[in-house]
């Protein structure tokens, strides 16, 4: 069968070292790692952003043989900053992910998705970073790509829409058969979700597996530097820590 | 865009085109029974590139600042407040002056050239997605060395009669251009503007940010690339032959917006027809305001386009400060 997405050998200069990347099925993969360890610049590399070195295919199909409209139900790629260059109406970005003359049932789907249908008319600038995020969501969801890559879909959204994203991305998985790759940093609410966890550092994949045996390994502690007690993460070796112990 | 704007700017557009040709029409009827053919040639010869030339370089500013202001992600951004006018001003007046080339092909390359200059120096210096403070701020110092540097080269000219040969052109002005003249603004300008009607998907892309542009497969530095080159190509060719005309580009646009549900490139096509209509209504003014002489059509651009650019700083403060 042909894998959803096979990336061979994706570089970025001075940001990501080659890098081989796969998902044979239909999957939810979580990026996990350090600020500025590489999660971004393999997605990136992923959605073919600043010219990546090395081949992207998802499903067989290069994103480059194909034309915008044919690609947007390719991939779509969230970024992780949440302006809005321009002050458009919610509901016309969201369409904007939509290839031209796409119905506009789409559209209302992805927004009624994440509650955003009273939101529709509204200028995007004017919206709470939290809504504005949906809509940026609803915008890469709408096209029900073969492949979804999110840097930080989470961030800005409250606990409830967290979970409800999350459920979100999961149903995408496992009813639509999307392939679906997120950075995030919440460990816990990736491991909850993902079918697997991918642990990056230095612009390299350093380790990746089951999310719970993740979480339990040592190469998270080391790369994080930070542990697991009771349930709860701490700092690993902080200066005080070592003062107050006997 | 509402199904009746479209064609209702076309019908406005095309008939202030007739108007232009027929206003005042009593000396062309009286002309018509007396001596048909020298009423044709003032038909032919003076009102048909009068009329083309507003046309034209209307379109060409109301297009290049719709493309230019969705490649900027900024409502301020136009060919003159971006300082484009003034390169192609600066371009040509030393192409005529300096280096003695007044032939109209001579000139519309010296002001392709100055335009272009302009755009990429505001490119080095305020960056592909400025504030609209460091926009304006590099726009106005571009403004003032080129108009400098054309004052310098005016008065270094061999010609002593350079300033008030320049004086007329300077201030723009479509009167007294052959139909040759008309046609070297008006072909490149059309070339232009068809072109970056081409871009207007691209530049709707760019309202999600440059990264998720490129996602969608668009080459994001050839389209800025496109856009300058197409702006200085078709501004240049328009300056060189009418001079500078200001506002224009900034006000359609805005007034396009409001048809293409605030798309930027979707803008493109509208503000073209809305460009080429405000200069055509200029131009009406400036022919029959009844003050005994004719004025420079770009003051009264600028007489409109000041106040209106006024409001929108006036108002654009409001908003961000509420």
């Amino acid at each position: 069968m042909t894998p959803r997405l096979e990336a061979r050998a994706v570089s970025l200069p001075g940001r990501l070292r080659p890098t081989d990347f796969r998902l044979a099925a239909p999957a939810l993969v979580c990026l996990v790692g350090p600020n500025g360890s590489g999660k971004t610049s393999l997605l990136h590399a992923l959605a073919r952003i600043d010219d990546p070195a090395g081949e992207v295919r998802i499903d067989g199909l290069r994103p480059e043989d194909l034309a915008p409209a044919a690609r947007k139900r390719l991939l779509a790629y969230l970024p992780a900053s949440r302006e809005a260059a321009w002050p458009l109406a919610a509901g016309d970005l969201v369409r904007l992910g939509l290839p031209p003359g796409a119905d506009d049932d789409e559209a209302e789907a992805a927004m009624a998705a994440l509650d955003l249908a009273p939101f529709a008319r509204r200028r995007v600038d004017r919206l709470s970073t939290g809504e504005r995020s949906r809509v940026l969501i609803a915008r890469a969801l709408a096209p029900r790509p073969r492949l979804l890559l999110l840097d930080e879909p989470v961030a800005n959204l409250d606990p409830l829409w967290q979970l409800r994203l999350m459920e979100t991305l999961r149903a995408a998985v496992d009813q639509l058969g999307q392939g679906v790759v997120v950075a995030m940093h919440d460990l816990d609410l990736a491991a909850r979700y993902a079918d697997r966890l991918v642990l990056i550092d230095g612009g390299a994949i350093v380790a990746e597996g089951e999310p719970q045996a993740m979480l339990a390994s040592p190469s998270l502690e080391a790369v994080f530097g930070i542990e697991r007690v009771a349930g709860i993460w701490r700092p690993l070796n902080r200066p005080e820590d070592r003062r107050s112990s006997p | 865009m509402s199904r009746l704007a479209f064609p209702a700017l076309i019908l406005a557009a095309v008939s202030a085109f007739v108007l232009s040709l027929a206003v005042p029409w009593p000396p062309v009827a009286a002309l018509l029974e007396e001596d048909r053919p020298l009423a044709l040639a003032l038909l032919w010869e003076l009102r048909l590139p009068r009329a083309l030339l507003a046309l034209a370089y209307g379109a060409m500013l109301g297009a290049s600042g719709a493309a230019i202001q969705a490649l900027f992600a900024n409502p301020l951004a136009s060919p003159d407040l971006t300082g484009t006018t003034s390169g192609a001003a600066l371009g040509a007046v030393v192409t005529a002056y300096l280096l003695g080339f007044s032939a109209p092909l001579a000139l519309a390359s010296g002001a392709v050239a100055g335009a272009l200059a302009a755009l990429v120096l505001l490119l080095a210096l305020a960056g592909p997605r400025a504030e609209t403070a460091t926009l304006l701020l590099a726009g106005l110092a571009i403004s003032a060395l080129a108009g400098a540097l054309t004052t310098l080269a005016l008065a270094l000219a061999p010609s002593p009669f350079a300033f008030y040969d320049a004086y007329e052109w300077l201030m723009g002005s479509l009167a007294d251009r052959s139909l040759e003249q008309a046609a070297f603004a008006a072909a490149p300008a059309l070339l232009a503007i068809l072109l970056l009607l081409r871009l207007a998907g691209p530049l709707d892309s760019l309202t999600l940010g440059e990264e998720v542009a490129q996602s969608f497969g668009h080459d994001v530095r050839r389209l800025r690339f496109g856009i300058v080159c197409l702006t200085a190509f078709g501004v240049g060719a328009c300056v060189a032959i009418c001079g500078a005309i200001g506002f224009i580009g900034l006000v359609a646009p805005i007034f396009a917006r409001r048809l293409s549900g605030g798309h930027p490139g979707r803008a493109v096509a509208p503000a073209a027809l809305i460009g080429g209509l405000l200069l055509l209504a200029a131009d009406l003014v400036v022919r029959t305001a009844p003050l005994g002489r004719t004025l420079p059509i770009g003051v009264v651009t600028a007489l409109l386009g000041a106040p209106f650019f006024l409001w929108l700083v006036a108002h654009m403060r409001w908003r961000l400060a509420r």
